[in-house]
């Protein structure tokens, strides 16, 4: 396990800022609510009335009104989208960082086969999401007794653990990534964060793209859907994890026969 | 047994050449010099040994295991000192020093400290803080500690001062003199001529001669200058002959004595005699390999 305490304290600061930037944004928002409450009969109608604008962030199916709501729309997409940021920029790097920083040869010369370094190092990976989410879903059940709301525990759980399946599933393709790549990949990775994000946008505006639900990951960790529902849709999330396996075995392969320059 | 073993190594970067049919042994215990130009492919030879490429053909073995199905087994008793050493940044000497003794499961912290005395390295400091010859150092040591038997090292000197030069090879004599088998690539040719029993050259990624120092030294040229006037036609075994602004220079690879009498005899104002430079001694043995064959 000497790998993944090198990374964990490789990464402290980089997850340190990231937990807390979202941590924070998310605590905003949950302390904003009780003010937006009693002026949200006219939010709502505003909101509602914003067309395919409304229905990319599903708050045509979710009231605004209600706390989670509120904190499917804008807690889901600061927790959404900043974890997935997160473990994108996480994931891509971890295994390319060593030739691209050219600590590979330092690290490949040292007894320790590659198949031990790549599990290390997801492992390192997987950690890290973990407790950030642990962190994150603590705080806002923190926040939401803060402002005296009821906890809405199955909608925040399962909302929760569709975030942390959607990371799980980034992550996988990211690190899978990360055994091909060489050189500076951050950016693919955010850009592919990014990109499935907007996909379930499109799939939230327009019908006949419904589809590509069961491509993006935030397919399943639309809070509209999960409130609605009261559950995960088991189909999407299989596939997610599907393509998360699949990118992880795909980066074993890679990486254990890989030339290092 | 040997050290390492190596047979018919090949290795292709997609079409470019790496090495070509290396054949190359190493007894255990030897002090073993590799020579080469940048881009003659020793590098890469050491690459393929520790398992950061793959062969494309051929195989080595290293204390009789194969580079391939056992390099864990193998890595465990290699020190490899690289060309360029990086190390993690934010991270201080002594954590470098620490994570490479706990990849190795071993605990090397005497020897560790006994090494960084000697060639001055302060392990409080921060890695990225460190000049080019600290950084060297650092991977000397990391590369040391652990005592491994066999030491591979890519151009070592490069950034070290004169003096610290010096203590590195004191240190690896003594580590040869307990029995660890050397392997040093080098393009500096005294090094080599200093330190080592044994040496090959490789050049366009083949082998073109292996033999001990003594019989390279025997055969090998020297760079000749002098002005004024002497007898040099009476003199045999010289090459290249060079006439510049009253000054005479040549490739001699004749008997000393003879020279120094011919010199004596004639008038010399100045006289400076050299090691060849890298290429001078490679066309020396690119014109043998031409007669041989």
């Amino acid at each position: 396990m000497i790998i993944v305490k090198h990374e964990l304290r490789q990464g402290k600061t980089a997850f340190f800022i990231w937990t807390l930037s979202i941590g924070f944004l998310m605590a905003v928002c949950i302390f904003l609510f009780p003010e937006m409450k009693g002026e949200m009969d006219g939010i709502s109608d505003m909101f509602s009335s914003m067309g395919s604008f409304t229905a990319a962030f599903g708050m045509d199916r979710l009231n605004f009104g209600t706390l989670i709501g509120f904190y499917g729309v804008e807690c889901g997409n600061i927790v959404g989208l900043g974890g997935a940021f997160f473990v994108s920029f996480c994931a891509v790097s971890i295994l390319s960082k060593e030739e691209k920083d050219r600590t590979a040869e330092f690290l490949l010369t040292h007894p320790v086969s590659r198949k031990r370094i790549v599990t290390e190092k997801l492992l390192a990976v997987l950690i890290q999401i973990t407790v950030l989410n642990l962190i994150v879903y603590a705080l806002s059940v923190g926040c939401i007794a803060a402002i005296g709301e009821e906890i809405p525990w199955k909608e925040l759980n399962l909302m929760h653990l569709a975030y942390y399946l959607l990371q799980l599933e980034l992550g996988g393709i990211c690190f899978g990534i990360s055994a091909f790549m060489r050189k500076g990949s951050v950016g693919i990775g955010l850009g592919i964060a990014a990109g499935m994000y907007f996909l379930n946008l499109i799939a939230n505006i327009a019908e006949v793209a419904d589809f590509l639900k069961y491509i993006t990951p935030f397919g399943y960790a639309e809070g509209a859907d999960i409130v609605t529902n009261e559950s995960l849709d088991g189909c999407m999330v299989a596939i997610g994890m599907a393509i998360a396996a699949v990118s992880i075995v795909m980066a074993y392969l890679e990486y254990c026969k890989k030339d290092i320059h | 047994m040997n050290a390492i073993d190596i047979s018919n190594l090949t290795k292709y970067y997609g079409k470019s050449r790496g090495i070509i049919d290396l054949d190359l042994a190493v007894k255990e215990g030897e002090f073993f010099g590799f020579i080469g130009p940048n881009g003659a492919g020793k590098s890469t030879t050491i690459r393929t040994l520790l398992g950061l490429i793959s062969p494309s053909g051929g195989n080595a073995q290293i204390f009789g295991k194969d580079i391939v199905k056992e390099k864990e087994v193998i890595l465990q008793k290699v020190g490899y000192l690289p060309s360029e050493a990086v190390f993690y940044s934010g991270m201080k000497v002594k954590d470098v020093l620490k994570l490479s003794a706990d990849l190795r499961k071993a605990d090397c912290k005497d020897e560790a400290e006994k090494l960084c005395e000697r060639l001055q390295l302060d392990i409080s400091r921060k890695v990225e803080e460190l000049s080019f010859g600290n950084r060297k150092k650092l991977a000397i040591v990391c590369a040391l500690q652990s005592m491994p038997k066999l030491l591979i090292l890519d151009e070592p000197t490069g950034g070290l001062d004169p003096l610290m030069q010096r203590e590195f090879f004191t240190i690896l004599r003594e580590r040869n003199q307990q029995g660890t088998t050397i392997f040093l690539s080098s393009h500096v040719l005294s090094e080599i001529q200093r330190n080592c029993t044994r040496a090959a050259i490789i050049r366009e990624g083949k082998l073109i001669a292996c033999d001990s120092v003594e019989a390279f030294s025997k055969t090998s040229a020297k760079r000749v200058t002098i002005h004024g006037s002497a007898a040099l036609d009476k003199l045999e075994g010289i090459r290249d002959r060079k006439e510049r602004d009253g000054a005479v220079s040549f490739l001699y690879s004749g008997e000393m004595e003879r020279l120094l009498q011919v010199l004596a005899a004639g008038h010399v104002t100045d006289l400076s005699v050299s090691e060849p430079d890298l290429e001078e001694i490679f066309m020396h043995y690119y014109e043998k390999e031409g007669e041989r064959k």
